[in-house]
């Protein structure tokens, strides 16, 4: 995807995530300081930083399987519920892809993307069943359906959860640290699907340490650093002339090997 | 060994009691261990107090005094049951609080990650522990709970001292009349390490069948 490709983000249109002024805390921990953020429909927001910054927690209050302190986050507009029916039913409409993948062990990964569909979508069986093998076959491993989790490597676990994920029409995919746990020769495959993902015009929160996806896929890349958000910029901007220190100290320590 | 055959009739119907009470209270404790055992994980305090409070309550207690109690203290209560479904009835929410706790520590091998990417999924708590966390948490614990089994069967021996005439109170009046306790006491032994044996054995082949590929 070229730059002239990926849409414009304008300020007209109403961000499908947003969060404002929201703290968190650890016990003495400040893990979100203030973080205002706001991503577009369409948008592809790259989050990067050291460990221990405070990204995945951010990427997890956006769904709120991480509460917040205060502040307020919206996705599409609508405010964040709390525990509950609503809060459930907004989960179904964000995707969320996990680190360690996550997919249920006990259930054929077939059945893993239809569970949500025919529980909470209300979608009928066969209508389920034919979505998945089509996610499936999308993201390269139709032949998978019928195995568990465990047969499979962690390169296809985690293209089945992204399947898993899309299967319920997600209006935001969050991905946090989707290849952190993978072989490095298995880190491709994924990020495939997920720039693909991110053409087809989804709008994308991505924390990852693979900055060539950064540059390929984001539209807009987020540093943060010790719970603030430090700098927000164009990949080309962020990678090539990093405005802060602390982006350039960053920048160093992981392209420097 | 005239004894078994010229007792066959009786014999049999008391192991036919006998198995009825495994089966019935066997089935019954894993249906209400289960629900003990949501109840006990469940965000609703009064719901986990009173869980809590069912498991205490049924395992500090000895299922004879159970018995006893529901036996001769109900009735006088006014409430009136024939003596097997009592007797039943006891064994079922005596054995469920068993149930309950090996359900429980099933529950704790199912990782955080899987009941995030339940709930983030937009299931909602109740269909996550039904869909996810009980199922998997029950797949952990077949062998504990084929334990919980066998220590019922077991257990539907005390139902002798309360009047219902199983297998071992059968046995008990029969050697009454013949008074050969070795030949008429070890065949019923036998016949519960049997059912022993074949509870023991049909676990280990549903755990096979339901186990987790990790």
């Amino acid at each position: 995807m070229s730059e002239s490709d990926k849409p414009q983000t304008q300020a007209a249109t109403p961000a499908m995530v947003s969060l404002r002024a929201v703290d968190k805390h650890y016990g003495p921990l400040h893990v979100l300081q203030n973080i205002n953020l706001e991503v577009a429909e369409r948008e592809v927001v790259v989050v990067v930083g050291p460990s221990g910054s405070g990204k995945s927690t951010l990427c997890r209050t956006i769904n709120r399987l991480e509460t917040i302190d205060s502040g307020q986050i919206a996705l599409d507009g609508k405010p964040l519920p709390v525990e509950g029916a609503q809060l459930a039913q907004l989960r179904s409409e964000v995707g969320m892809v996990f680190q360690s993948f996550n997919l249920f062990a006990h259930l054929s990964i077939l059945e893993n993307i239809t569970l949500a569909p025919i529980n909470v979508l209300k979608m009928t069986k066969a209508d389920a069943k034919r979505e998945a093998l089509e996610l499936l076959a999308r993201v390269g491993i139709a032949d998978k359906a019928d195995q568990f989790p465990a047969q499979l490597s962690g390169g296809q676990q985690q293209r089945a959860a992204i399947a898993r994920a899309l299967a319920m029409h997600p209006k935001v995919m969050l991905f946090d640290e989707p290849t952190s746990a993978l072989d490095p020769e298995m880190v491709g495959e994924v990020l495939e699907v997920m720039t693909s993902l991110a053409a087809e015009g989804m709008t994308m929160v991505v924390v990852t340490h693979e900055m060539g996806f950064a540059r390929r896929a984001a539209h807009r890349v987020v540093f943060m650093d010790a719970g603030q958000i430090v700098e927000e910029n164009t990949p080309a901007e962020f990678f090539d002339h990093p405005e802060s220190e602390r982006a350039r100290t960053f920048l160093a320590s992981i392209l420097a090997h | 060994m005239e004894i078994f055959t010229e007792n066959a009739g009786l014999l049999l119907d008391a192991i036919g009691t006998t198995l009825l009470m495994v089966l019935v209270a066997g089935v019954g404790s894993l249906i209400l261990g289960v629900l003990v055992t949501v109840a006990r994980v469940s965000p609703i305090p009064i719901l986990r107090r009173a869980a809590f409070l069912y498991v205490q309550f049924f395992i500090n207690v000895p299922l004879l005094a159970l018995l006893l109690l529901a036996v001769f203290a109900l009735p006088d209560a006014g409430l009136i049951l024939p003596l097997l479904p009592t007797a039943i009835i006891v064994l079922t929410v005596y054995e469920a609080a068993y149930v309950a706790e090996a359900v429980r520590s099933g529950i704790n091998t199912v990782s955080v990650g899987q009941i995030e990417a339940s709930r983030a999924l937009g299931l909602t708590l109740w269909q996550s522990l039904r869909l996810i966390v009980i199922p998997q948490s029950l797949r952990a614990v077949v062998q504990p709970l084929g334990n919980v089994m066998i220590a019922l069967a077991m257990n539907t021996a005390l139902a002798a001292v309360v009047g219902v005439v199983e297998l071992t109170s059968r046995v008990n009046k029969i050697n009454l009349v013949y008074a050969q306790p070795i030949e008429i006491f070890t065949g019923a032994g036998l016949a519960y390490m049997l059912i022993a044996l074949a509870i023991g054995l049909a676990a280990g082949r549903i755990e096979r069948k339901v186990a987790i590929l990790r």
